[in-house]
Parts: C-alpha cells; sequence; structure tokens
C-alpha cells in the first residue's frame, strides 16, 4: 500500500507543478510532495522491517532491504533537496538566469526524475529497470541544459549521447540475460523477474552470464560514472544547476550501482567464479585512482566535487566486487554517507558560487569570514568525503580496507593510495577557499542551512553510532547479496 | 552422337573472338536506342577492326619491342580465358589447368603489358593513362577476389566448372552473400572493362580519358587487335559473371542440339546483360576520378559484406 | 511457407539490416542518411513480422507494428520535419575517412560475430545466426556516432543502436516481454522529443549542428 501512494505521490507532484508552473507556491508544493513520499518510504520500510521481502503489484515490484534503504535515502535526499532548491532557483531566477517556463520544467522534471528512480529500485523486472534508469536520464538531459549557455548545452548533449550509448550496452546485456533466463524459466515476462531469477542463478548458462555482464558492467557503470566511461559526469555536474549536481551525484549514481550489484550477484552465482565481483574491483580501482588524480588539476569548483563522486562510486563498486559481509556492509554505508554528505557538499558549493558569481575556484576565498555557515558546511563537508574519523565515511573506509587486507592483501596498496591523494587534493583545493581575508567580489546571501547540517550530522551519527534497525537492516541486506 | 570435351573447348575459343564484336555492337545499339540516336548497325565493329587491319602502322622511332608485343599478348591472353570460362559447358579439359585465381591473374597480365606500353613511347598522356588504369586495377582486384571467392565458398571449389555444377545443381536458395557478391562484381566489372561511371569508352576528352589514353599510340593492325582485345575481355566479364551467378543452362551434355540450345541461351542471357549494362551506364553519370578509390571500395565493402554474410548466417 | 524459406528470407532481411547499417556508416547527405534508416526500420519490422509468422509468437507482431510505426513513418517523419525547419537538408558531412570507418565496421562485425558464438552454440532457435547481425548493427551505430560530427548523423546513430537491440532481441529470443518492449518504445519517444529541443538549442546557440564546436568543456591542466 505505501509502496503504490510512495509511486503515485511523485507522478502526481509531477504533473501538478506543470499545470501549477511557476506559481509562487510551486517550490512549497515540491518540498512537501517529497516530504510526503519520504513519509511513504519510512512506512514502506517499516514494513520490509516487520515482514521481510515481499513482492507487490503482481510481482512487478519487489522490496527488500536492499532497496528499500535506498529507497528511503532517495526520497530523504530529494526532500532536502527540494528545501535547497527553493531558496537557491530563487537566487537563480532574481540573477535573471531561468525564466517562468524553465521553472516550470525545472519543477516537473525534479518530481519525474524521483520517479524514475523509486521505480529502478523497486522493480522486479530487469528490462523496467533499464528503462526507468532511462527515463532517469531523460528527465535529467534538459534540466542538465537549463541554463542555456554554450557549455551547458554541451555538457547535455554529451550526457545525453554517452549516457545513451552506454545504457544501450546494459540493454544488450538484459537481453542476453533473458535468453540465459528462458531456457530456465521458460517463456515470458517472469524470466527477467528478479525473484525468479535469484532462484535459479545457479542453473543460468555461464558463459552467456559472463558475456552479458560484460555489457551490463559497461552500460550500467557508464550511468555510475565509473572509468573510463565517466567523462560525462564532470561536464553534467558542473553545466547543470546545483541542485540537480546534488540529486545526480547522490542519487543517480547510487541507483546505477545498486543495478549493478543485482546483476553481479546473478552472475557470480551462476558463474561459481568471481568474474563479475573481479570485474567490478578492476573497474572499482581504476575509477578511485584516475578520480582520486583528476582532483588535483580541477579549476571548476563543481567539477573538483564531480570527480569526488566518481572516486567514491569507485570505492563502492570495489566494495561490492569484493564481496563478503564485511565489504558488502561497508559498501552499503559508504553509498549511504556518501551520498548524504555529497549533497550537502553542493548545496555549500551552490551557495558559495552564488556569492562570488562564478564556479572557478580561484575566485572563491575568505567563505569562514564571509559566511560561516556556508564555510563551515563546505569545510565540515570535505573532512566527510576524505574520511575524517568522526563521520560515516571513515567508518566504511575502514570497514572495505579491513576486508581487502583480509580477502586480497595486495589490493589493499591502490587504495590506500587513492585515499590519500585525494584526500590531499581535497584538502589542498578547498581550504585557501575557507580560509583568508573575504575578497571584495563577495556578496551575502541567506543561506539554507538545515539540508546542509542535517545531512552531516547524519553523517556523523552514522559513523559514531549505528542505529540498531539500520544495521540490522544491513545485515538483511548482505545476506541477500551473500 | 556427341561431341567431344575437346572439340567444345574449340568451339568456345572460335566462338569468343567471332560473338565478342557483336556483342560490343548490340550495346552500342541498344545505347544508341537509349539516348534517341540513329544506331549503327551489328556489323559495324567488325568493319571497324577490318578497317584497322587494312590501315598501315604508323610506329613511334623510340618504340621498343615491349610496344609491338603487347597487342598480340594482350589478345592472345584474352583469348586464354574463353577456354577456362565455362560458356556452354562444363566439361572443358582445359579448365583443369587454371583456377578463378589465375584467371584474375591473366587479366592483370594483359593489363599490365598494356601500361608497360603506355609508357613506352614517353607521351604524356600514355603515361597519364597507365598510372590510373593501375590506380583502379589496384583497388578493383581484391575486390573482384573477393567477390568470386565467396561464390568460390559457397560451392566450395575455385575451378570454375566446379563452381557452375554446383551452383546449377543446388536446389534454389536465398543467398544474401550472392546477392552482395553480385553487386559488388557489376561494380568492378564496370571498373575493369572501361564502362560508365568509371570510364567513359567513347570519349578522347584528355583530362577524363583512361584507357584510350594509354593505348593513344597505336595505330593500324596493332590498334584492331587491342579494340577486338577489349571487346573480347567485355564478353569474358559477362560471361564470368553468368558462369558465376546466373548460371542455370550452362552444364548439360555433349550433343549438338543440346550444345545449340546452350549456346542460344547463351546469347539470350548476354543480350539481356548487356541491356542491364546500357541501363546503368545511362543512369549514371561519368565520376570524377578523386571520387574512383570510393566507388571501388564499396565494391570491396559490398564483396567483403557478402563474404562476412555467408559466414555469419548461411 | 516452409521453415526453410521462413529461415532465409529471415535471413536475407538480416543481410539487408547489415547492409544498411554500413550504408549509414558512409553516407555523407543528410536526407540520404534519413531515408536509409527509415529503410532499416522497414527490414526490421518485416523481419520481426517473418519470425512472428513462423513461430507463431502472436505478440511479435504488435512488435511488428509498434517497430513500423515508429521507426520507419514516427521518427523519420519528426527529422525530416526537423532538417526542414532547421534548413540543413543541403548539408554535407566533409570530414570522414570513408576507407577507414569502413575497414573498422567490417572488423566490428566479425568481433560481434565472435563476441556472440556461446549463445549461438546454445541457442535452438531458428533466428540464432542473426544475432551476430543485431550486435554488428549495435556497434555500427555505436561507430556512426564516433566518426560522426553532426547531431543529426549522430541521432541516427543511436537510433540505429536502438535498432540493433530491438533485432538481438527479437533474434535471441523472438523479443523481449512485452512491458519491457513498450517501455523501450516509451523512452525512445521521450528521447525523440528530447533531442528535437537539442537541435534547436544547438542549432541557435552554435549557429550550426556541428559538435565540433562544443568542444568547450575539456581537463583543464
Amino acid at each position: 500500500m505505501a509502496l503504490v501512494t510512495l509511486l503515485w505521490i511523485s507522478v502526481l507532484v509531477a504533473l501538478v507543478l506543470a499545470f501549477v508552473g511557476d506559481w509562487r507556491f510551486a517550490p512549497e508544493i515540491n518540498i512537501a510532495g517529497s516530504a510526503l513520499t519520504f513519509v511513504a518510504s519510512l512506512v514502506l520500510a517499516l514494513e520490509v522491517y516487520q515482514r521481510g521481502a515481499f513482492t507487490a503489484g503482481g510481482n512487478f515490484f519487489f522490496v527488500d532491504a536492499f532497496n528499500v534503504y535506498l529507497v528511503v535515502l532517495t526520497t530523504f535526499v530529494s526532500t532536502t533537496t527540494a528545501v535547497f532548491s527553493r531558496r537557491y532557483m530563487r537566487v537563480e531566477r532574481d540573477h535573471g538566469k531561468v525564466g517562468h517556463w524553465r521553472m516550470r520544467f525545472y519543477h516537473a522534471m525534479f518530481q519525474l526524475f524521483i520517479f524514475a528512480m523509486l521505480i529502478a529500485l523497486l522493480t522486479n523486472n530487469f528490462g523496467v529497470l533499464w528503462i526507468s534508469m532511462e527515463l532517469a536520464t531523460l528527465a535529467t538531459v534538459l534540466l542538465v541544459s537549463l541554463y542555456r549557455t554554450p557549455t551547458a548545452i554541451e555538457a547535455a548533449w554529451k550526457y545525453f549521447i554517452l549516457c545513451g550509448v552506454g545504457i544501450a550496452q546494459a540493454l544488450f546485456g538484459t537481453v542476453l540475460l533473458y535468453f540465459a533466463a528462458e531456457r530456465v524459466l521458460g517463456v515470458g515476462g517472469n524470466a527477467l523477474l528478479w525473484t525468479n531469477l535469484s532462484q535459479v542463478s545457479s542453473q543460468l548458462e555461464p558463459t552467456v552470464l559472463r558475456l552479458a555482464f560484460v555489457f551490463l558492467m559497461v552500460g550500467y557503470g557508464t550511468k555510475a560514472g565509473l572509468v573510463p566511461v565517466h567523462n560525462w559526469l564532470p561536464d553534467a555536474h558542473s553545466e547543470g544547476p546545483t541542485p540537480i549536481s546534488a540529486v545526480l551525484s547522490g542519487l543517480l549514481l547510487n541507483v546505477a550501482l545498486y543495478a549493478l550489484v543485482r546483476c553481479k550477484s546473478l552472475v557470480d552465482i551462476s558463474t561459481g567464479t568471481r568474474f563479475a565481483g573481479n570485474m567490478m574491483i578492476g573497474f572499482g580501482l581504476l575509477s578511485l585512482l584516475v578520480a582520486a588524480f583528476s582532483l588535483l588539476r580541477q579549476k571548476d569548483i563543481k567539477r573538483l566535487f564531480a570527480y569526488s563522486s566518481i572516486e567514491h562510486m569507485g570505492i563502492a563498486t570495489f566494495a561490492f566486487g569484493l564481496g563478503g559481509s564485511i565489504a558488502t556492509f561497508g559498501g552499503m554505508l559508504h553509498m549511504l554517507v556518501h551520498s548524504l554528505t555529497k549533497s550537502s557538499v553542493f548545496f555549500s558549493v551552490g551557495h558559495a558560487s552564488q556569492m562570488h558569481g562564478t564556479q572557478e575556484m580561484a575566485r572563491i576565498r575568505g567563505l569562514l569570514r564571509g559566511n560561516p555557515s556556508v564555510g563551515w558546511g563546505l569545510m565540515l563537508g570535505v573532512m566527510s568525503l576524505s574520511g575524517m574519523p568522526p563521520f560515516g565515511l571513515f567508518a566504511s573506509e575502514f570497514l572495505i580496507l579491513t576486508a581487502t587486507i583480509n580477502q586480497m592483501p595486495l589490493m589493499a596498496i591502490p587504495l590506500l593510495i587513492g585515499l590519500a591523494v585525494a584526500f590531499a587534493a581535497l584538502f589542498r583545493r578547498v581550504q585557501p577557499m575557507v580560509a583568508g581575508a573575504t575578497p571584495p567580489w563577495q556578496t551575502p546571501l541567506k543561506a539554507a542551512n538545515i539540508p546542509v547540517f542535517l545531512h552531516l550530522a547524519l553523517a556523523v551519527l552514522f559513523g559514531l553510532y549505528l542505529p540498531p534497525f539500520l544495521s540490522r537492516w544491513f545485515e538483511m541486506a548482505v545476506e541477500l547479496l551473500r | 552422337m556427341t561431341l567431344h570435351p575437346m572439340g567444345i573447348e574449340l568451339l568456345q575459343l572460335i566462338l569468343l573472338p567471332l560473338l565478342a564484336p557483336a556483342f560490343a555492337g548490340w550495346v552500342k545499339i541498344v545505347k544508341c536506342r537509349m539516348q534517341g540516336r540513329t544506331a549503327p548497325g551489328i556489323l559495324q565493329p567488325y568493319r571497324d577492326i577490318r578497317r584497322l587491319f587494312n590501315k598501315d602502322v604508323v610506329l613511334a622511332d623510340n618504340a621498343s619491342w615491349i610496344f609491338r608485343v603487347t597487342p598480340y599478348l594482350a589478345f592472345g591472353v584474352t583469348l586464354m580465358t574463353a577456354g577456362i570460362i565455362p560458356l556452354i559447358s562444363v566439361d572443358l579439359p582445359l579448365a583443369a589447368t587454371a583456377d578463378i585465381i589465375a584467371l584474375v591473374m591473366l587479366f592483370a597480365i594483359v593489363r599490365f603489358f598494356t601500361a608497360l606500353a603506355g609508357m613506352d613511347i614517353g607521351t604524356a598522356f600514355g603515361g597519364m593513362g597507365s598510372s590510373r588504369e593501375m590506380m583502379i586495377s589496384s583497388l578493383a582486384e581484391p575486390a573482384m577476389l573477393m567477390a568470386i571467392f565467396t561464390v568460390s565458398l559457397a560451392s566450395s571449389s575455385t575451378s570454375l566448372p566446379q563452381m557452375v555444377s554446383v551452383m546449377a545443381n543446388g536446389h534454389f536458395m536465398i543467398r544474401p552473400s550472392l546477392a552482395f557478391s553480385l553487386i559488388a562484381f557489376i561494380l568492378i566489372a564496370l571498373a575493369e572493362t572501361g564502362r560508365i561511371p568509371v570510364d567513359n569508352p567513347a570519349t578522347h576528352l584528355e583530362l577524363t580519358m583512361i584507357h584510350e589514353a594509354m593505348i593513344l599510340e597505336y595505330s593500324g593492325r596493332y590498334l584492331a587487335l587491342i579494340e577486338w582485345a577489349g571487346m573480347m575481355k567485355l564478353m569474358v566479364f559477362f560471361s564470368l559473371g553468368i558462369a558465376a551467378f546466373l548460371p542455370w543452362g550452362i552444364a548439360g551434355s555433349g550433343e549438338p542440339l543440346s550444345l545449340l540450345l546452350r549456346g542460344l541461351y547463351f546469347v539470350a542471357k548476354l543480350a539481356v546483360g548487356g541491356v542491364v549494362m546500357v541501363l546503368i551506364e545511362t543512369g549514371l553519370a561519368k565520376m570524377r576520378i578523386f571520387r574512383l578509390p570510393e566507388y571501388l571500395g564499396s565494391a570491396f565493402l559490398l564483396a567483403t559484406l557478402g563474404m562476412i554474410a555467408f559466414f555469419i548466417l548461411e | 511457407m516452409s521453415t526453410e524459406l521462413v529461415i532465409q528470407l529471415n535471413t536475407l532481411l538480416a543481410a539487408m539490416i547489415l547492409l544498411t547499417s554500413f550504408a549509414l556508416l558512409v553516407q555523407r547527405r543528410m536526407f540520404a542518411i534519413l531515408h536509409i534508416f527509415a529503410w532499416q526500420g522497414f527490414f526490421l519490422g518485416l523481419s520481426t513480422a517473418v519470425i512472428g509468422f513462423a513461430t507463431g509468437e502472436h505478440h511479435l507482431y504488435i512488435s511488428s507494428l509498434l517497430t513500423l510505426v515508429m521507426k520507419v513513418i514516427l521518427l523519420p517523419y519528426i527529422l525530416y520535419t526537423l532538417i526542414h525547419k532547421l534548413k540543413i537538408h543541403r548539408e554535407i558531412e566533409s570530414v570522414m575517412n570513408t576507407p577507414a570507418t569502413m575497414l573498422a565496421g567490417i572488423g566490428l562485425v566479425i568481433f560481434s560475430y565472435h563476441l556472440t558464438a556461446p549463445v549461438r552454440q546454445l541457442s535452438t532457435l531458428m533466428t540464432r545466426s542473426t544475432l551476430a547481425v543485431a550486435l554488428a548493427t549495435v556497434m555500427l551505430g555505436l561507430l556512426m556516432m564516433v566518426t560522426r560530427r553532426h547531431a543529426v548523423s549522430q541521432i541516427i546513430g543511436f537510433l540505429a543502436m536502438e535498432n540493433g537491440l530491438f533485432f538481438a532481441a527479437t533474434s535471441a529470443t523472438y523479443g523481449m516481454p512485452m512491458v519491457v518492449e513498450l517501455g523501450v518504445a516509451l523512452d525512445l519517444l521521450i528521447a525523440a522529443f528530447i533531442f528535437g529541443i537539442f537541435f534547436f538549442h544547438i542549432n541557435t546557440t552554435f549557429d550550426s549542428l556541428d559538435v565540433d564546436q562544443m568542444a568547450k568543456l575539456k581537463e583543464t591542466d
């Protein structure tokens, strides 16, 4: 019941927003809609917590501990982003960067995007998963080009083309998966259902699944921003409006990784080897290292954090590839805390760049004095991103590192190098921005503090103390993915 | 009574040079009709050849033996191919001596010597014609081999009579590989025999001529032989196409009546083929020489696709 | 119709799809590209119907109809209007190394053939041999997107890729479940609207649809 409400709310709100357009209370409707989905998702989570995994809508939807935690995360971050975007987009509008029609479009598409991600997370069908991933891309493409500047259009075109190509590979992988499944489960729509596939995964043809996974990896890996198919990500993040960067980084990448992890657990059981896991380890480490070194040479603040997202997606992919209960637990915690932190950092970044009228890091200075809450928000966010102790990412990275040393000691070396380089690079960039005197071109700004610090507080909380229901949830999810 | 295979062989060797001018005449007639001009008779090529034989030869002072030998060589080698390609029978004793690859090589020999002769006198046009001809052939030959190989693959043999009998007796199948190869073969044949859109046999315009530029210095009986060889080459290409792609009605016994019937069938196929070629020629404009690599490249692509289709789909 | 003949007919259509993929790869004129794309969709729809007839899988008729409507009528029509409105119907793409592209394309076809070998060995369907062509169509669409510099031809490469995926689904499994196929078609339709909007944006911002002009976003050193 909660599930159906959850999905209907975002569609209805999207429709309402498309209808009311740039009405004075449109941002509030957006917030209310997102908050309602959040409440619905909490109810759903409670249901799963009590009943365990279940299917709904005639096998069309499937909810278990793994996806429901991502659903709650998605609705939560979308709510806080809606809160942030109310203030942020008002400033953008006052600066004349977006007009009436584009605001209408922005709000409607925001909800549609959330809807697409929720479908992707909740569906039981691998084909529908693909469709909703594509829908999520399509909904955000025109949001990336919202400002209509030459660079924004270029970034959106790149995003459209590269993700289109990537996701097409995933569809081919899905076709191959269906081919393998059909031989065991028989013809018809049932052969693509996760609930059926996971039961017969050991009987699926290994050679075909191996081939399918290569395509799925490239396809969903593109959407998750894994190197070497990551090129769209920095551009799309830097040119789109900041709330969109926040949800792209915090949510869409997670959903893509979720799809990948589901496929991986099927393939590895079927082949009886660590083929898919090893591939994910390879892609993950490569992303981590390439992104860490790319961080060193960034000039644009949003590009900087886009690369940081690639880095963290790399770590999470690595963790899921490693498998085993500790690493998987770490990976899930990593996804959760990274989403919270990264969206909060993007909120601060959005404020900072609005204050300075630029995204160039060289011109963003003296944030702590100019606007302490923005400065501290950015500073603490970066501390969290670089894995400093009180924050949750420290805990997750620690878990992943422990598991690595246990299972593949040699892999710990590149992992540590990547983490260290990313740490150094982020601090080298951020320190001059927050410290020092306020430059003359800085303008005061009323920041949206609640989302930023709420996220950071949660990130600290999960670093110090994991609530028992959450850890039980994760354990249930680990059990599922084993 | 049946004719001895050697007799059929001999018949083919006589038939080809005798029929070739008539075929060239037929093509010219159809073309004139299509373009609304008055056509010369079908015997006009014979009269041309006779006229040229009666004329004296004008030879450049610095012409070497290559220049003098080439016409005989071109005529003789082209005639040889008539012994290999099954026109009216697959029971050809000589065919065992050379397969399809050797056939392509025979064409290459003729071209090689013609190109040398073009450069022999040292005039600008001869050299230009030779260089153009070599450029075309270097692109056309691999494509031609590819197209023919696909047929060899389908019949698992490179010997022409073998290919013909397999293809003619096998049951009917839709074979995309052969369709692609056929189109590629037509494109290449147009290039190899110097027809529009690659070359224009009727022009002596300096900038566009290819084959004509090479043989510009020939006269008298030399020119007659070369022209005659050219007509034979055109017919040989048609016969090769018919043998490889439309072989029905070639194989049969050596009875004279059946032979005659098959001969008529062959002539009918030739006549239709000529009309098709004229249609292509009339429909197209001559290409600029710089576009030729692209044209021959597409022929190569088609031939390769044919081969790939054979492996992947059949 | 005997099964033998149906298989041969389907093979022929597969070969035609492969041929149109190559034609798309090397064709330079905008309208010609559009026509070839429509032909590809036509062969695809026909092939789907033929398979549906031969196997008695009637849902393939719906897929076939969907393909014919979408890819032969709707999408080409949308592109046609766009090309006319943007006044680019006379545009010819200049920079392109045709022979190298062709050779790369042939290489990709052979690569696809090898890649699909395990499926071919396992499959018992009559269409198993065309799977290699389907993957090749996907790869050639990809190649087209990489080698082309014009926004419209990149999009057609994208759509050709989609054609290949559809063909893969019919030849590997006699089509995906209906809900998936409808969803994919819906996505394609939305994508069509989005690229339509994009063409206008790119054209007004850059005064041309040459994507080479969009090279501002590069890694800075």
